[in-house]
């Protein structure tokens, strides 16, 4: 089902016309009414009027994290105080939340946007839906509850903690519909595998999760474990919460980005240029609509590659893969730009091979290095040398032919890459250490 | 007649096999035969020892990554060309060798051989056949 037919399934032409409205209204909002924006725009060099086609956006500056940082806590709001009816807040890895803010209009339309998120996964009137993102200062909990309530359908807003209660009430109040992180969806089938409880025997049937980063063997698993549909949705705070993108039910495979409020870029992490659709690289969203808080092509450190193609599903907005990871974790080996979540992704497709791996990348003469520690377990072990040289070759020629660069394989012994805090420690950069 | 061998992947650094015989000698596990082979990168250390369960075991849970291959132990006679009447059979039939290594015991006056086959079945069939003594499992592991 969709949502908001006119707007979801608008062609590609009206789409963009409208976005070129939008983005013009915007900038000419920002430019008056937040001196920080009219600074920037200043030293580009850009005034509002200048913004004349979609290809204008590669003029207007960036937005950080760190500018929101810098202008803590309000200093971006673009609306005063009376206008604004909500604010939430992310936690920051320096101490201090990351303060975001809602008019009336903007929750209007985030609830308008989780509504159509949620009709996305195929959820709709007479669905009973358990909501355990936490509610607070955190988008996860509300976003959902408000758009499950402009949907139509029953929310329980359960939040988090307290999982075995949780087992009990997925039993007693039958659910059709679960909403939390992905790791916790595995927590709750731990748990009530403990307290006998199947989930097979509940009414629970799809799942939407999200909050933070997963592949498609956990969807696999939660899927065998759990008995229902396991979907992926994007969003952050700073852009508005959950309801940026998401999967679709009937394709499963990419998330549909709301592009009629949320204007997508692709760019390259470190020459910050624009990269054509299917190229990985780092999302940057500008808000077309918000006006409490709205934000000039951000910068979200989410890798992903975006794609036009048309969906089964109806839907013309553009696509967006899985975050494949963040632009800070990226590394370049010989001119090509490598994600660690690849190899990962790589290594788990090859039967019995152990997710945990660690890169070193090192520089011999002119040349960039990268050597992919990978553990060897009893599934992979092999009391033969040329049966654990063949394992290492063919990693090696796997990881060619997805990434097209070179590596050598180095098998170690289990648990001799070193883990800090339980996670491991997966990039090792010699360059920097001798440069 | 078949023997359980114990396997255990080693990285190529110093004291990881003294680390092996320490765990299994302090376990009480002993070793009645041993081989390396390794590369330039990691090694296969193989074992056939006294108690197969206990040092499986301990080596596991000291995070060792082990395997088991069934081998078979063969007595060879302790004289020139010994151990070459034995290969010549195999290589008529058309069995590899994937490798092979020596017992540091003695069985009377001659030798006691390790070897694992491509195709373990049909060698020992083959060398019953040719009248060359076998080993049973629980008498290598007594040895
Ligand atoms: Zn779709």
């Amino acid at each position: 089902m969709i949502f908001d037919i006119a707007s979801e399934t608008l062609p590609r032409e009206e789409l963009e016309a409208l976005q070129l409205r939008r983005l013009q209204a915007l900038v000419e909002r920002v430019y008056h009414l937040v001196p920080f924006y009219r600074r920037r725009l200043d030293e580009a060099g850009v005034k509002p009027e200048d913004v004349r086609s979609l290809g204008d956006l590669e003029r207007l500056p960036f937005t950080t994290k760190q500018d929101i940082r810098d202008n803590y806590p309000f200093g971006l709001f673009a609306v005063p105080m009376e206008q604004i009816v909500r604010i939430h807040a992310s936690s920051g890895t320096t101490g201090k939340p990351t303060p975001v803010a809602y008019t009336q209009r903007d929750l209007n339309t985030w609830s308008d946007l989780m509504a159509r998120t949620l009709s996305a996964c195929g959820v709709h009137r007479g669905d009973i839906v358990h909501i355990a993102y936490g509610y607070g200062l955190f988008t996860g909990g509300l976003g959902f509850h408000y758009g499950v309530e402009r949907l139509g359908a029953a929310v329980i807003p359960v939040s988090g903690g307290q999982t075995r209660r949780q087992v009990m009430l997925i039993q007693d109040f039958g659910p059709t519909v679960l909403c939390c992180t992905p790791s916790f969806a595995l927590y709750l089938a731990e748990v009530a595998q403990e307290m006998g409880v199947d989930f097979k025997n509940t009414k629970l049937r799809v799942g939407i999760f999200g909050a933070e980063p997963w592949s498609e063997a956990m969807r696999s698993e939660i899927e065998a474990r759990l008995h229902l549909d396991a979907l992926d949705i994007y969003g952050l705070s700073e852009i508005i919460g959950p309801g940026v993108a998401v999967e679709c039910i009937e394709a499963k495979h990419g998330l549909h980005l709301f592009e009629d409020h949320f204007l997508p870029e692709i760019i390259d992490p470190v020459t910050l240029k624009p990269l054509p659709p299917g190229e990985l690289g780092e999302l940057v969203i500008t808000t077309l609509t918000k006006e409490a808080f709205p934000l000039l092509r951000y910068r979200t450190r989410d890798i992903t590659a975006i794609d036009y193609a048309p969906c089964i599903c109806g839907r013309t907005l553009a696509r967006i893969r899985r975050i494949q990871g963040r632009s800070d974790d990226m590394l370049i080996i010989r001119g090509v730009n490598v994600f660690p979540s690849q190899i990962e992704s790589v290594l788990m497709e090859i039967p019995g091979v152990a997710p945990h791996y660690q890169l070193i990348v090192d520089r011999q003469g002119a040349l960039d290095t990268l050597e992919v520690a990978v553990e060897v377990d009893e599934a992979t072990f092999s009391d033969e040398v040329k049966g654990l040289q063949a394992l290492a070759r063919r990693i090696e020629s796997r990881i060619k032919d997805y990434l097209s660069v070179s590596v050598t394989v180095r098998l170690v012994e289990p648990r001799s890459i070193p883990r800090s805090e339980g996670k491991a420690q997966r990039v090792v950069d010699k360059r920097k250490l001798s440069a | 007649m078949k023997v359980e061998q114990i396997s255990v992947f080693l990285e190529n650094k110093a004291g990881r096999l003294a680390e092996v015989t320490r765990v299994l000698g302090e376990a009480g596990v002993n070793i009645r035969a041993l081989s390396l082979a390794d590369t330039t990168d990691f090694g296969i250390l193989r074992l056939i020892v006294d108690n197969y369960a206990l040092a499986r075991e301990v080596l596991k849970s000291k995070g060792f990554t082990v395997g088991k291959t069934e081998v078979v132990a063969i007595e060879v006679p302790d004289r020139p060309g010994g151990l070459a009447s034995v290969l010549d059979i195999l290589a008529k039939a058309g069995i590899n060798v994937e490798y092979m290594y020596a017992f540091v015991q003695h069985s009377g006056k001659n030798a006691v051989i390790i070897f694992r086959f491509d195709n373990l079945d049909e060698a020992i069939a083959l060398l019953q056949q040719a009248g060359i003594h076998i080993y049973k499992g629980e008498e290598v592991y007594k040895l």
